[in-house]
């Protein structure tokens, strides 16, 4: 029972759920290759990557939140929010240093702001702050700003969403960064593992000593402090503070979490499904351009592709429930 | 000469690896009441639950009315004439009686409007068949346990089911409510329906029954009428000889040493000035009919729900315990009644499950896990394949264990525990009993709450009975006997 063979058929039985995702990534991307020469070029992968970056960093963020059963609705706003104070800061005279403390610290102070409304008025559902922060974060951002964006930036700034390092852009190393990062916080610290706990079975939690109100303060924080990192991302790229930026930025991040294998019902989901998804989003959007598909097309074939992906894992739990 | 309402042969069943059912045979005859009885885990429910379409049998053959039953399902079931009213009731609490009477099935009129005063003329009479006023219009939360149960029966009714099965229908009414429901289930009777009745409380059998079933470990052990099975035999039948062994000897490693103390515990509508003081050593049992509050205790010693009033001693010194984590820094821990709900995280590894309660600092040491997690998978003898193997995928008794061993790793002294062995098979048990006397012996203080007599009575040192959220009674265990437990615990000592 034990040979080499059974060995591997366990092994594969195990890692095709877990590398699903990375496999349907690496298919697209040959598929890709063949209709479009350009495709494959590392010109074009990289810019992939930086393009699907934001997306990326708002997605670890809401997979620490979605992980513990819950939804972070309020990203993209925080986002918005975050752009904006940071570009006034910058425009007000403070070194870029502080831009990016600016637009960090709003964005985990909104989170952290989630997490305590959540928690300690026992809101019923994450749905109710994070949808109250939704409009709260963009109507302010709205009204600092009168509606108009705050345009050019410091180049100290800028570096951080418009810069190369070693001929890689910038915020392609931040995601891998964060990746690692998240990585190692979620899988290596009890606090990360006490997320999986809350979002698997929270009384059960609640009953072994997790303190549950902490933990997901924490994950609705982390949320929030990612969508900072992508206010730095996007308004260094876009060299201004744009009120609106990040419109629907929550849905994508929400599409790559799920893509990536994450379960809404919480305790399950892995950061590297999560970069898979947000890079499965962004070849679409990529491949699609090449092949001269309209953006209004793009949106419906993402909206299938959120439905298949998650109808493919129903699919696979019931064919493993029934062995 | 008629045939048999329900028949059903040679059915078996098995979840996991534990055969819940094997080759049970069971009939019941129209206008007949059936009662069915046997220990908790005996297959009682799952052979109610086959009868019903909810589950399926893995063998056996199932006739309603003279013809065979190929693919039952509970939609099948209910338009067949087989009702059923579970032990939680299955009622939309904010809808009023008479719409959940016709709950799926409104009467309506052209564009679909609601018939309202169909509905509840409807509802009025059969409420009135069953010889209880409630007015159809008021919202189920507004009603009491055994009136909420009559819409149930009701609700069956109106879909003309020709045979009830009830499932411990009278484990959360008073005596006056039960007697009520005894007089209703007569009515039915003489209507023609008939009616199968799950029960832990024998003597009510006496009252309502024709005919018992005995269920044992998955195997019906016999079927009589009432009036030639006296009260001993039935529990003769009930228990088993070698059920009676599967209790480690009585020895007794209760020491001087006050471990916890509770003065005056009360939390409205759930209990009421609690006070007892458990020593190390000591299995203290707590008995009572479910609903007496027993859990509701527990979890509020546990700091899981606040006390109205109440003070705590652990070791001799006063504590104030406001969350779980209090508790457990205490060195407290808790076996919670329902570990689906409660006490496993089912997604999640084994080795997880295992740690939860007892992982300190911020880094995760995996070879110390993966060494604590072996070292409690061999003393209780907890078959595992893969620690990484989903916590869901265990069988009852070794979920059990798991959430045992949680607390073994985390050295707690003070195990409240929550029905212990509900719902797990034979052997899992004696093995939970003997882990439990092992504790004891280890210095641990053990609350024990469990609704099977027996066990109170085969592990405990002392026995405390509850009544209506209040402590009623303190028995030693050794003189105890079931039935004085059972005159405290019905109230029928007062």
């Amino acid at each position: 029972m034990n040979g080499p063979l059974a060995l591997w058929k366990r092994t594969a039985a195990q890692a095709l759920p877990r590398f699903g995702p990375l496999l349907a990534l690496v298919l697209m991307c040959a598929a890709l290759g063949v209709f479009s020469e350009h495709f494959l070029s590392i010109d074009n992968l990289l810019n992939v990557f930086r393009q699907s970056a934001v997306n990326a960093l708002l997605a670890l963020g809401q997979l620490a939140v979605i992980v513990t059963a819950g939804i972070d609705l309020s990203v993209g706003s925080i986002l918005g929010l975050s752009c904006v104070l940071a570009a006034m800061a910058l425009k007000a005279g403070s070194a870029p240093a502080l831009g990016i403390v600016v637009a960090l610290g709003v964005g985990a102070c909104l989170g952290l702001t989630n997490g305590l409304l959540l928690t300690k008025l026992r809101l019923p559902h994450p749905f109710i702050p994070t949808l109250g922060m939704m409009n709260v974060a963009r109507g302010l951002a709205l009204v600092l700003t009168g509606g108009f964006p705050i345009s050019e930036l410091p180049w100290g700034f800028r570096y951080w969403g418009a810069g190369t390092l070693w001929g890689v852009p910038v915020p392609v190393w931040l995601v891998v960064a964060s990746c690692l990062l998240f990585h190692l916080f979620l899988t290596r610290t009890t606090p990360g593992r006490d997320l999986y706990a809350i979002g698997g079975n929270r009384q059960a939690a609640l009953l072994c000593g997790v303190p549950v109100d902490g933990r997901l303060i924490l994950a609705y924080g982390l949320s929030g402090l990612m969508a900072g990192a992508g206010a730095v991302v996007l308004a260094g790229r876009m060299n201004s503070g744009f009120p609106l930026a990040g419109v629907g930025a929550e849905l994508d991040s929400i599409a790559a979490v799920i893509i990536g294998g994450a379960s809404f019902f919480g305790g399950v989901g892995t950061v590297l499904g999560t970069l898979v998804g947000a890079l499965i989003m962004g070849v679409l959007r990529n491949g699609l351009n090449l092949l001269n598909v309209s953006a209004y097309w793009q949106t419906v074939v993402i909206g299938a592709v959120i439905v298949a992906a998650v109808w493919v894992d129903v699919v696979r739990q019931r064919a493993a429930a029934r062995r | 000469m008629q045939g048999p309402l329900l028949e059903m042969r040679d059915i078996s069943k098995s979840f996991g690896g534990v055969k819940a059912l094997q080759g049970v045979s069971f009939e019941v005859w129209p206008a007949e009441v059936h009662a069915l009885v046997g220990e908790n885990g005996a297959g009682k429910s799952t052979l109610m639950n086959i009868a019903s379409g909810v589950l399926r049998p893995d063998g056996g053959v199932i006739c309603f009315n003279g013809r065979r039953l190929e693919e039952l399902d509970p939609r099948r079931a209910q338009q067949l004439g087989i009702g059923f009213v579970h032990q939680e009731l299955a009622l939309v609490p904010q809808l009023s009686a008479g719409e959940n009477i016709c709950l799926g099935r409104h009467p309506a009129g052209p564009l679909r409007w609601v018939r309202w005063e169909q509905i509840h003329r409807g509802a009025r009479e059969l409420l009135e068949q069953l010889g209880r006023e409630i007015d159809p219009g008021r919202p189920v939360s507004e009603l009491s346990v055994g009136e909420q149960q009559l819409v149930e029966i009701a609700r069956a009714l109106a879909l003309r089911a020709r045979l009830l099965i009830m499932d411990e229908p009278t484990a959360a009414l008073s005596e006056q409510e039960a007697g009520r429901l005894f007089q209703v289930i007569g009515r039915l009777k003489r209507s023609g329906v008939s009616v199968v009745y799950i029960t832990h409380r024998l003597k009510e059998i006496y009252q309502t029954a024709d005919r018992v079933t005995v269920l044992r470990d998955g195997r019906r052990v016999v079927t009589a009428p009432v009036d030639q099975m006296p009260l001993e035999t039935l529990v003769r039948h009930m228990i088993g000889r070698e059920a009676r062994q599967q209790f480690p000897a009585r020895s007794s490693y209760a020491s001087r040493q006050e471990a916890l103390r509770v003065e005056g515990f009360s939390a409205r509508g759930c209990f009421e000035d609690i006070g007892f003081t458990v020593r190390r050593g000591e299995i203290l049992g707590l008995a009572g009919l479910v609903g007496a509050g027993r859990t509701e205790l527990l979890e509020a010693l546990f700091g899981v729900r606040e006390p109205d009033a109440g003070r705590l001693w652990i070791g001799g010194r006063p504590v104030r315990i406001r969350s779980p984590r209090d508790a457990i820094r205490h060195g407290m821990a808790l076996v919670p009644d329902d570990r689906k709900t409660k006490g496993l995280i089912p997604g999640a590894p084994v080795l997880w499950n295992l740690v939860l309660a007892s992982q300190r600092g911020f880094l995760i040491h995996t070879r110390r896990e993966q060494e604590s997690a072996a070292k409690m998978a061999s003393e209780l003898r907890l078959r595992l394949i893969d620690p990484e193997q989903p916590a869901s995928s265990l069988s009852g008794g070794n979920q059990q264990k798991v959430v045992l061993a949680r607390w073994l790793l985390a050295e707690a002294s003070i195990f409240l525990m929550d029905e212990p062995t509900r719902g797990i098979d034979v052997g899992a048990k004696a093995e939970i009993y003997e882990l439990i006397r092992r504790l004891a012996a280890r210095g641990a203080a053990i609350v024990l709450v469990s609704s099977e007599l027996e066990e109170v009575l085969n592990l405990a040192d002392r026995v405390l009975v509850m009544h209506r959220g209040r402590i009623v009674g303190e028995l030693q265990a050794e003189q105890a006997s079931e039935e004085a437990v059972m005159r405290l615990a019905t109230g029928a000592a007062q």
